[in-house]
């Protein structure tokens, strides 16, 4: 059989595509072409717009369509690029020649990076790795524990209101904070974690949804303790012994701090995925019956997942809070645990090095496109959408590791 | 060694075991036979402690275990090969192995008895690096009962384990059924559709009906009883 659809040229593609086209022109009808102008009562009709769409419509129904038809098509093929890309890729990192001087090369730039940059470029890069620290714990328990978390940013504001409500009423400072607001964020999960992990899959998602919204309502309106919506504001910048850092300097210092807290994530996260619980995790998510006749305590398993996430958001939020310098719960509502849950869906879901791409791409493309503030969710869903549709696994796709200890048999 | 008393259970509403009784000695193959609905794998998940009963006592070596969490009834030993060949799909055949062993920690004892399950059933040997979802149906229950093998268990709950197999596996699955008792002295209770070949296989046997225990006798002696030849044994 010829392969037809190939060819960039075809009839049943322009079909529907025209097809596509007219339901667009239909539905965009009212607010793209219809213009009241209420002054004078008159109906403005601005056909140029539905000439717009219509063309519009046309040729981005026609390059969707072919696509996902060369998807199909590619579907059996391997991907000859693909591999010789990935060959290469393992042929330079197992060279020791190569890999080290890179490796180098990136501490340093990592290392020399705010002496290079402005204080602007530091203080972005800093929220994205407060992102990636996000999306790595999100990714403990979605990805590593197959739990569907949609109330993640409540963990966060409480890392964040620990260290804000601690120095307003003890001028506790920044470093007991820290592992204060991971230890509680834990506790907070714990907590949660008991009654929620008992449901699974869509109403799992409600529940925590429901969580995180009741979380930040309480800030919200719990004004005499926690500020109400204005929130707390002039949180000190991490100190350093005492000595005063200045603006520059504490940004510096928040910056390394990041630095330092997404390397220990990324080693805490390997051990896990390579622990008994990341073994038993795995075990559970595919199948959970046989994981139980195993021996494995789901509910455990299940448990310290969620509460080891949520841990980590406990951490970033310490991190949030002293960069900012301010706390607001509007910080932490659903569209932030929205934004966490695609850095790691987007990036490949327990892919650690997917999760760093996502959360950079997506804090970094967000921030110096701030002109298109009206067109970023826009822009940013249609992504979705594609990502979804072409390469559901994330940018960087998990690679199964193998942990077998056992050799051949001698 | 083990033993039910009076045990019911319930699915909401629906009393699914009633006042059931029942008793496995120690290095026995017990069968466990009835229709299509009897409740014999909710005999077994009421054991296994997944569906506690609510009311009646499970004793297991002198102990009552009636409402002991599934991972505590794991390790004590009680290992069950749930029906429907539950093996990890996306793992391979020697990860989903590494498993049966998740709560031991003898490396050297493990590695024995995984050449062990190896030499019960060559056909995982040979496949011992291919993904579990993608063996066939027979070979996935050769893992599911492997991986069982694997937590070394006292007492193996066997769920039809020859579910769906052409007759000849069936006939080399209750063969390793009795080798593994006999080689091991596993105690082996094992519930079963197909009652000729797992009468033939056991000791002792249970016939269930609705809930309920209404014959139990020595293996030889329901294969010639009446009632389970017309109703289990297909014959006249
Ligand atoms: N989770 C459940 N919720 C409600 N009812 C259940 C549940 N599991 C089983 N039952 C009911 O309990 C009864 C016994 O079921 P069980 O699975 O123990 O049968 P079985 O003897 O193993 O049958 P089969 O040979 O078909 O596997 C059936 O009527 C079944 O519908
Ligand atoms: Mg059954």
């Amino acid at each position: 059989m010829k392969p037809l659809n190939k060819d960039l040229f075809n009839m049943k593609r322009l079909k529907v595509s025209l097809a596509m086209a007219f339901w667009l022109s239909v539905v965009t009808f009212p607010i793209m072409v219809i213009k009241i102008n209420t002054i004078n009562d008159t109906v403005i009709w601005r056909w140029g717009n539905l000439a717009l769409i219509v063309i519009l419509g046309l040729f981005g129904s026609y390059i969707w369509n072919y696509a996902l038809d060369r998807m199909k098509e590619r579907k059996g093929e391997s991907n000859r690029l693909k591999e010789t890309l990935s060959g290469l890729y393992q042929r330079l990192r197992s060279n020791p020649k190569v890999k080290k001087p890179v490796l180098a090369a990136v501490v340093l730039v990592i290392a020399a990076f705010p002496f290079i940059t402005s204080m602007y470029s530091t203080s972005i890069l800093t929220t994205a790795l407060i992102y990636v620290v996000l999306g790595l714990g999100l990714n403990i328990i979605i990805g590593l524990g197959g739990l569907l978390h949609l109330g993640y940013a409540a963990f966060f504001a409480v890392g964040a209101y620990t260290y804000a409500l601690l120095y307003q009423y003890f001028q506790i400072d920044f470093w007991i904070a820290l592992p204060l607001g991971g230890l509680f964020a834990f506790l907070f999960g714990l907590l949660v974690g008991i009654p929620v992990l008992r449901l699974r899959g869509d109403y799992l998602a409600i529940v925590t949804l429901a969580f995180g919204e009741i979380l930040r309502i309480i800030l919200n309106n719990w004004g005499p303790v926690t500020g109400g919506p204005d929130g707390i504001s002039r949180i000190p910048r991490p100190s350093f012994f005492g000595i005063d850092l200045k603006l520059q300097g504490s940004i510096n210092l928040t910056y390394y701090i990041m630095v330092l807290m997404v390397v220990i994530t990324i080693i805490v996260v390997r051990r896990l995925e390579d622990s008994r619980i990341g073994r038993a995790l795995e075990a559970m998510k595919e199948d959970e019956v046989a994981a139980e006749a195993m021996g494995i305590d789901i509910m455990k398993s299940k448990l310290t997942a969620f509460a080891l996430g949520s841990m980590w958001a406990g951490f970033a939020g310490v991190v949030m809070a002293a960069k900012t310098t301010k706390v607001t719960p509007d910080s932490f509502g659903l569209m932030e645990s929205v934004i966490v849950l695609c850095i790691v869906v987007l990036g490949g879901m327990g892919s650690i090095p997917g999760i760093l791409l996502g959360a950079f791409i997506f804090k970094i493309v967000m921030e110096y496109f701030r002109v298109f503030a009206m067109y970023r969710m826009l822009i940013f869903g249609a992504v979705l959408v594609i990502m979804m549709v072409f390469k559901p696994d994330g940018l960087i796709p998990k690679i199964r590791r193998k942990y077998t200890v056992e050799k051949e048999g001698a | 060694m083990l033993k039910f008393e009076n045990v019911s259970t319930y699915y909401g509403n629906i009393q699914a075991l009633k006042n059931l009784t029942l008793e496995i000695q120690k290095g026995e193959i017990v069968t466990l036979i009835g229709a299509n609905g009897a409740g014999k794998s909710t005999t077994l998940m009421t054991l296994s402690g997944v569906v506690p009963p609510r009311s009646g006592r499970i004793i297991y070596k002198d102990e009552d275990i009636t409402h002991c969490d599934t991972d505590l009834i794991v390790q004590k030993g009680i290992i069950q090969v749930p029906e429907g060949r539950h093996i990890f799909p996306y793992l391979s055949v020697q990860e989903n192995l590494d498993l049966g062993a998740y709560l031991r920690n003898d490396k050297q004892e493990i590695k024995n008895d995984l050449e062990y399950v190896f030499s019960l059933f060559p056909r995982l040997a040979e496949r011992r690096h291919q993904q579990g979802g993608t063996l066939s149906g027979g070979e996935q229950q050769m893992l599911a009962i492997s991986r069982g093998l694997m937590a070394r268990p006292e007492v193996l709950l066997l769920d039809e384990p020859s579910l769906g197999l052409a007759p000849i596996l069936v006939q080399q699955i209750f063969d390793t059924i009795r080798q593994i008792n006999k080689e091991n002295g596993t105690t082996i209770f094992l519930v079963e559709q197909n009652a000729n070949q797992a009468l033939k296989t056991a000791h002792k046997g249970y016939v269930m009906e609705t809930g309920k225990i209404i014959l139990a006798d020595t293996a030889e002696n329901l294969l010639t009883n009446d009632e389970v030849i017309s109703a289990y044994l297909g014959g006249a």
